[in-house]
């Protein structure tokens, strides 16, 4: 196998039934040939790559992150409109519930100095007519008194004058006043 | 004559053993000789390679669609594997070099894929080709490094933060281990891909046996299942290494 080996880098390396001899991969007689294509081949994939593909390719994922980044932009920047908007409706309805509870309370406080004037007024009534009676009262019963002291009067004197007795009217009067007041 | 020879095997047992001969080297046109420019195998199955590369990377994205289709999404994710790659290996001013570093990637990534086309020739597996791959890598980025730092680039193999007595020691060690790179950088790739293509043929030499054919073919699936894993990582283990590489020119202080 060895003189073999030797033989194949020597020589064709392929015998006459067209099987390798040794390792093919050390054959020096196909190696130019290898290295050869080999860098046809790269020189050829460096220039599709380098100047056709890569550039295209990182600009297609350039403009795709562009893209993204916008639509993310374009996103936070609706998305603050959105805050915005309901910070405003917010704004707006605690301003209406401030005017509203402005409202109730000037209507409450309206009410109520109205309230206050009629009660003022009521009161003052109620005292004026309170004094009245009062007054009235009095009256009627200084009135009163005064007619009771006259039928006492007569009525004393009738009885003294029926027991036979005779009283002058201003003894009378004084006793029935003395008799009044206790 | 190679048919009284293959009757001749024929003849001595059942099994013919050439898992090497799917690697020969044949014309494409005629049985002459290979010369350096002669199309052979060799150039039919690269040439695939780069018409498959042109189909993905140029046709692929000929709409330049902001919502890609499938073939432009393939190639974008491959330009991003390896923009990434680049970009995390050796820092943003090695993004230049991402346009040599693809090549490289595709070339073996789609010859190694091919290769696994039953009946195809798979480049990648000889050494000369992937010798050049390597030492080119190797010779670019050396030059590379010494024309960007200068004398400094040998600062690579001074370790400032080792201890004074081993340094010397540490220096020896990394001069070896950088000029056995671009060895182990060739031979791993064809080594990977020339033994699991050779363990195949062999296990479709066993299936020529009726009795032991179904285990035979049962292997030749597992194995084949693992090479595509294997075409795949050694592109991917390839393309880092050069990365690597190109990391140390651009940056050689540790």
């Amino acid at each position: 196998m060895a003189t073999e080996t030797t033989d194949a880098v020597a020589g064709a390396c392929v015998d006459a039934g067209g099987s390798a001899l040794g390792m093919p991969q050390l054959c020096a007689d196909w190696m130019p040939n290898q290295i050869f294509w080999l860098v046809v081949t790269l020189i050829a994939i460096f220039f599709v790559m380098s100047r056709i593909a890569l550039p295209r390719i990182g600009a297609v994922l350039a403009e795709r992150s562009g893209t993204i980044t916008n639509d993310i932009a374009a996103a936070e920047e609706l998305k603050n409109k959105a805050a915005e908007a309901e910070a405003a409706y917010d704004q707006a309805l605690l301003d209406a519930r401030a005017e509203a509870q402005k409202i109730v309370a000037d209507a409450k406080a309206e009410i109520q100095a109205e309230l206050d004037v009629e009660l003022q007024k009521a009161d003052a009534e109620i005292a004026a007519k309170a004094t009245e009676s009062e007054a009235a009262i009095a009256e009627i019963r200084e009135g009163a008194k005064k007619s009771v002291t006259a039928v006492a009067k007569d009525t004393a004197k009738e009885l003294v004058a029926a027991m036979g007795g005779s009283a002058d009217a201003k003894t009378i009067t004084a006793e029935i006043n003395a008799r009044m007041k206790g | 004559m190679r048919a009284k020879h293959v009757a001749e095997e024929k003849a001595e047992g059942g099994l013919v053993f050439h898992p090497l001969d799917q690697f020969i080297v044949k014309p494409i046109f005629g049985d002459g000789p290979v010369h350096w420019y002669t199309p052979t195998n060799v150039t039919l199955w690269m040439g695939l390679s780069l018409l498959a590369i042109v189909a993905i990377f140029v046709l692929g994205s000929r709409g330049r669609a902001i919502i890609p289709t499938r073939l432009q999404s393939i190639g974008e994710l491959i330009y991003g594997f390896i923009y990434k790659m680049v970009e995390d290996v050796t820092g943003k001013d090695g993004v230049k070099y991402f346009p040599y570093i693809m090549t490289l990637f595709l070339f073996i990534l789609f010859a190694n894929y091919l290769a696994l086309i039953p009946t195809s020739y798979s480049a990648t597996s000889m050494i000369a080709v992937t010798a050049v791959l390597g030492f080119g890598v190797f010779i670019v980025v050396t030059i590379l490094g010494f024309v960007l730092n200068g004398p400094a680039f040998l600062g690579l193999f001074w370790m400032k933060d080792a201890p004074a007595i081993l340094r010397p020691i540490i220096a020896v060690i990394e001069v070896i281990s950088y000029f056995v790179r671009p060895v182990s950088h060739s031979i791993r790739l064809a080594g990977n891909i020339m033994a699991g293509h050779a363990v195949i043929k062999v296990f479709a030499g066993f299936a020529a046996l009726t009795v032991v054919s179904p285990v035979a073919i049962l292997g030749i699936t597992a194995i084949y299942g693992l090479e595509v894993l294997v075409a795949g990582i050694q592109a991917y283990v390839f393309t880092i290494l050069t990365c690597v590489y190109l990391k140390d020119a651009l940056h050689p202080a540790h």
